[in-house]
């Protein structure tokens, strides 16, 4: 049973949700083409992330006590820049040159816009830097903390392993890693023996938490449960679907990278107005 | 095996440089200067990937334990730790050896590092035929490597004087910097007076037709080369080229300007290094003069003594003895 902290306004965090969702498929619909499903399937996520669990002032991003959130997975960028436009770190009406020739928002991160802290698309360099930077941050006596995605791709890469084995070595217990195992990656479905990935990054010594991490109440009480100074990083282990609230997408067997005719963007945008939260006022 | 291969050279410690006779040698001075700078700046932090005794920085973890980070044998991580260390306003020295750094965690200097000017300074220990181990630990491309990625700088000092100015050097330059690193009982070669500035070549000796060019500690190579030479009447000219990127093209045109022929050495394979840098450079200044290389072959080379392979694969000095004389 997950228990959410009664100061959280759960239906305004599922209408941000959906308001991610709705602007990546703007930004998809407009492209043609993108890493959709997977940015769906983190909306919920970076909801409760940016909207009640970091502290962060987005006219000041680069404040030197704002909590930290690493895109380790760089070609969720779709997702990044809703969250961005969203949170106030960027323009929303730069959001429909995602993808283009010139863009501030390429298709996969680099961090020399406002809110990206890495560069992203090199898969398997995050946590590493995230270790480096929660570190950092304790040197410096900051209360900031580190936040860091990682999708199960990115557990194939030895270094996310050589990455967590450093965390627990120095105590980072100021860092939260969200592992996104959503099932896909470039050539279809996982197929690597990752599994059981809670144990394993449990074993690695990571205060670990298992959870559906399209559910929102789940992931609200998920990181309220690895704010412990207690010495131990924490992991939460986020199983997600690809495509996550459009049926459409959802159903899609190969969702890692997606080219949708344009009379489908409007049946997918129907499904996802059919599935908005009731209480709908931020 | 030949008496002559029997009888060159010992194993030393993990890295250390031969000794030559009636030099002057400082214990490891990466590691002491680091200590030193890290009392004037809190910011600086230090990390290894379990070489902290093989690249001369316990000093610094001696001085500054809560600044002081080993990761273990995992370089990626290293260097991964290193670039967020330096996101959050550290200037974050980092050690393990050259071909470890160079080869496998290439894409986390390129992209975590480079990319983002992150203040990481990577200190890589065991350039060339230093190290007796064989391929797998002698560094032979890593300058060509790493001159390769963009915003990167790159540096390859002569001796214990030089490296203390670098370690300090580095430190006010934003960015990434490669270092190749010389440790244990390194030798003072170059005067008190010599001061190291980044990006910028360094005439040594004035000479007359030959000059040589040098980089690292083939710089003192080429330096005992002209002196034993000059006994015998000739006078070579040496520029040292600590940077090899940015490279001072103009500094080296500039020098290679007034000779007739030119000597190009460095402790790296003779392609893609600093004699590549500076016959480009040459070439595209329409300056045509004979160049020799001293330097390794493409090849990978096999265990033995610093002395041993030296000798043998002629970056020695006698070679350079040869080099000075020949034509002369």
């Amino acid at each position: 049973m997950t228990t959410v902290e009664r100061d959280v306004d759960l239906a305004a965090l599922r209408e941000r949700a959906y308001r991610l969702r709705l602007a990546m498929l703007g930004m998809a619909a407009g492209k043609g083409e993108g890493y959709v499903a997977q940015g769906l399937g983190m909306a919920d996520c970076l909801a409760a992330l940016y909207f009640h669990e970091m502290r962060y002032d987005s006219s000041r991003p680069e404040a030197p006590d704002r909590d930290r959130f690493l895109l380790s997975t760089g070609h969720y960028s779709i997702a990044m820049y809703a969250v961005l436009a969203e949170a106030g770190f960027l323009d929303p009406a730069e959001l429909p040159t995602y993808g283009l020739n010139g863009s501030r928002l390429p298709m996969s991160t680099f961090d020399d816009l406002p809110g990206i802290e890495i560069v992203g698309g090199s898969l398997g360099q995050g946590l590493g830097q995230a270790v480096g930077m929660a570190v950092g941050l304790r040197i410096d006596a900051s209360p900031a903390r580190v936040f860091c995605e990682v999708s199960d791709g990115e557990l194939q890469e030895g270094s996310t392993w050589e990455a967590l084995m450093s965390g627990a070595t120095f105590g980072c217990d100021n860092l939260v890693a969200l592992f996104d195992c959503n099932g896909v990656q470039a050539d279809g479905a996982v197929h690597v023996a990752l599994e059981p990935v809670a144990d394993k990054i449990a074993a690695f010594g990571w205060d670990t938490v298992e959870i559906d991490g399209n559910d929102i109440e789940a992931v609200l009480a998920a990181l309220a449960g690895a704010r412990a100074s207690d010495g131990l990083p924490k992991a939460i282990v986020m199983r997600t679907t690809p495509g996550f609230g459009i049926p459409t997408l959802m159903r899609r067997e190969r969702a890692h990278f997606v080219r949708i005719p344009d009379d489908e963007w409007q049946v997918m945008r129907q499904e996802l107005e059919a599935g908005r939260p009731e209480v709908s006022r931020v | 095996m030949s008496e002559a291969q029997e009888m060159v050279g010992r194993t030393r410690g993990m890295g250390e440089l031969i000794e030559v006779e009636g030099k002057t040698t400082e214990l490891a001075p990466f590691g002491h200067e680091l200590a030193a700078l890290g009392r004037e700046r809190p910011e600086v932090v230090g990390l290894t990937a379990d070489m902290g005794r093989y690249s001369d920085i316990l000093p610094f973890r001696d001085a500054h334990p809560d600044r002081f980070f080993n990761v273990g044998m995992a370089e990626q991580n290293l260097i991964a730790v290193s670039a967020g260390l330096a996101k959050v306003g550290k200037i974050a020295y980092c050690t393990t050896y050259s071909v470890f750094v160079t080869r496998r965690a290439y894409d986390f200097v390129a992209i975590a590092c480079a990319h983002s000017m992150a203040n990481v300074k990577i200190f890589a220990g065991m350039p060339g035929l230093v190290n007796g181990y064989g391929a797998t630990h002698q560094a032979t491309e890593d300058l060509n490597m790493m001159r390769g990625i963009a915003d990167l700088t790159v540096i390859d000092p002569c001796d214990a004087t030089e490296l203390r100015q670098v370690v300090r050097a580095v430190a006010d330059i934003p960015g990434t910097v490669y270092v190749r690193l010389l440790r244990g009982n390194v030798p003072v070669e170059l005067d008190s007076s010599y001061r190291f500035t980044v990006g910028r070549a360094t005439e040594l000796r004035r000479g007359e037709r030959v000059g040589i060019i040098s980089t690292g500690y083939m710089t003192a190579r080429a330096l005992d080369a002209a002196k034993a030479t000059g006994a015998q009447g000739i006078k070579a000219g040496v520029l040292h080229v600590p940077t090899i990127k940015p490279f001072d093209t103009a500094g080296v045109l500039d020098f290679a300007g007034q000779y007739d022929r030119l000597i190009v050495a460095e402790n790296h394979k003779t392609t893609g290094g600093l004699a590549t840098l500076v016959i480009e450079a040459m070439f595209d200044a329409g300056m045509l003069k004979p160049v020799e290389r001293i330097g390794l072959a493409d090849s990978f080379f096999e265990c033995g003594s610093q002395e041993y392979l030296e000798s043998r694969y002629e970056v020695d000095l006698p070679r350079f003895v040869r080099a000075i004389l020949a034509n002369a």
